[in-house]
């Protein structure tokens, strides 16, 4: 069979991940301490799972309705009035989705023509650009930089937006860096937005990992944002329940509606067991979430020290579970510094270069583990760090 | 404060000042200052490790007596209670709701022990109205530490 000319171009030519080769290696290598996960380490809290078991035991064994089931949707928005004062109807601007990634497909499949330029904030998350090319738009990228913590300033979003601009994707709290936008930050990038026709894709999945004194603030409680923003989040990382595959779409029902075309064509309905564990989980597991943030806290404060004890710079990152540090006083490639990381020393990071390539310089490194773990990887990072700098 | 408790009871109290320092983002200095302030206000009352004696040579036998006592004027249930805790052979003991008044841990080396102790001890007391004798025989999960080995971590070695 000769593939050529039957495959898709577009699909064929996305980049794929420049860093293959090294997460290939890193499997291989079962001895390795590896801080290279983007998942909670905690195992979704046991209300969440019985509630699962025991809709199975039930017999809810069926499709849901495509866009989830009402009581689930109910539960989301009671839970972001309870938390954010934002409201949305049930039955018109919610649809539950496949975790966030389908949410996020969906979102700019409903909106973006051949043409249309998507601003997209990096270092991100890696999904926004191959989606939007496949949705035959133009990734716009905006290079967010250590200086500014790694938030979007609105100088440079003025800078980027054209007429032919449609979406601007909001990453915060970001993957990989840890950023995150106050409400101050978010009102300077309202103001940009407010006269003109650009939809908003707020992708908020790590909202409730947020550290320090200011709460998360969802984009549409901004004023003047409501109308233009969905709001994606999920349960992966409030919850740890990545394996269930949940997420969830708020916004205009304008929107939500065709985004629920497209889910009910491709997907049907989400997983009817990990709909019916959802309803637990925001009914009743604030106190568990409430805890798993505390140890990630405790964690955060212990890494972000334990870099910056060993001379590399590394701003404070009050959200996810990732910190950001430089490597470029070591003289290496981001790339070079996490292969000989693991050649030398057995532990795994992510170079920042995955996340778009103004990550050159920098590693991304999970803090989605114990301690123990955590010390005695930063102890081989230390000599590692010494001996390539001495 | 909040926060050195939490930790201390997370990790069952070997967590040593420096590094509660730092995960908490305090110096150390004064993380030491509140632990010793916790310790003199009697919130931190002691530190404890738990071992799973199944996994020793040691052979240790609990049971868990359910007593009914009748309390005493001017007293309640806290001067028979101080009677029952002062023995080494006590663990723990609670006053209780419901059908019956104190629960008394009980730890010897066999059964004969702890039942002797109950025979001997607990069962002549004044105020004991009954016993009634409920031997361990295995522990799951105590303090909230569950006795299983700990699970390998089964999640990819990289994941964006």
């Amino acid at each position: 069979m000769n593939y050529e000319g039957l495959i898709n171009p577009t699909v064929d030519k996305l980049a794929p991940s420049g860093i293959r080769k090294f997460f290939d290696v890193v499997a291989t290598m079962k001895d390795a301490v590896s801080l290279g996960v983007g998942e909670p380490d905690f195992v979704t809290p046991w209300a969440i799972r019985e509630a699962g078991i025991y809709s199975l035991e039930s017999g809810r064994t069926y499709y849901t309705a495509n866009s989830g089931l009402l009581e689930l949707r109910e539960a989301v928005t009671e839970y972001n009035k309870r938390k954010y004062n934002v409201e949305y109807d049930p039955k018109t601007q919610v649809l539950i989705s496949v975790g966030g990634s389908e949410a996020i497909d969906a979102m700019i499949r409903a909106v973006v023509c051949p043409g249309d330029e998507v601003i997209i904030p990096e270092p991100s998350f890696v999904c926004y650009k191959p989606l939007t090319i496949m949705a035959g738009g133009v990734p716009v990228v905006i290079e967010t930089k250590n200086e500014n913590e790694f938030r979007l300033t609105p100088e440079e979003l003025r800078e980027r937006i054209t007429d032919k601009t449609k979406l601007l994707i909001l990453p915060f709290p970001n993957n990989p860096t840890g950023a995150v936008m106050s409400r101050a930050d978010l009102e300077a990038i309202a103001e940009v937005l407010k006269d003109t026709n650009i939809l908003v894709l707020s992708d908020e999945i790590y909202g409730e990992l947020r550290y320090g004194k200011e709460k998360h603030v969802p984009f549409s409680a901004i004023e003047g944002m409501y109308e233009r923003t969905v709001i994606v989040n999920g349960f992966s990382k409030t919850y740890a329940m990545t394996g269930w595959r949940l997420g969830y779409a708020l916004g205009p029902d304008r929107i939500i509606k065709l985004m629920t075309k497209i889910h009910q064509f491709g997907i049907m309905s989400s997983p009817t067991t990990s709909q019916y564990a959802a309803i637990e989980a925001l009914r009743s597991c604030d106190d568990d979430v409430e805890d798993m943030r505390s140890e990630y806290n405790y964690r955060r404060r212990v890494i972000v020290d334990g870099f910056r004890n060993m001379g590399l710079s590394c701003f404070e990152p009050l959200g996810a579970f990732y910190v950001f540090p430089c490597i470029k006083s070591t003289g290496m490639t981001s790339d070079e510094f996490c292969n000989r990381l693991l050649e030398e020393e057995k532990v795994a990071v992510v170079p920042g270069t995955a996340f778009g390539e103004c990550g050159e310089g920098f590693i991304r490194v999970s803090y989605a583990y114990s301690i123990g773990k955590i010390e005695e990887a930063l102890q081989r990072i230390e000599r590692f760090v010494k001996k390539h700098t001495d | 404060m909040d926060d050195i408790l939490r930790i201390l009871d997370k990790e069952k109290g070997v967590v040593d000042a420096e590094k509660i320092s730092r995960m908490i983002g305090k110096p150390k200095e004064e993380v030491e200052e509140k632990l010793k302030q916790l310790e003199n206000d009697h919130i931190i009352v002691g530190y404890k490790t738990i071992v799973n004696w199944d996994k020793t040579d040691r052979d240790v036998v609990r049971a868990l007596i359910d007593l009914r006592v009748t309390p005493q004027r001017g007293e309640g249930f806290d001067k028979v209670a101080e009677r029952i805790y002062k023995y080494p052979q006590v663990r723990a003991l609670y006053l209780m709701s419901g059908a019956y008044d104190l629960s008394v841990m009980i730890e010897g080396k066999t059964m004969k022990d702890v039942a002797l102790f109950v025979a001997q001890k607990l069962a002549p007391m004044e105020s004991v109205i009954s016993t009634a004798t409920h031997f361990v025989l295995k522990k799951y999960k105590e303090e909230g530490i569950v006795f299983k080995e700990d699970e390998t971590d089964t999640r990819q070695v990289i994941t964006l």
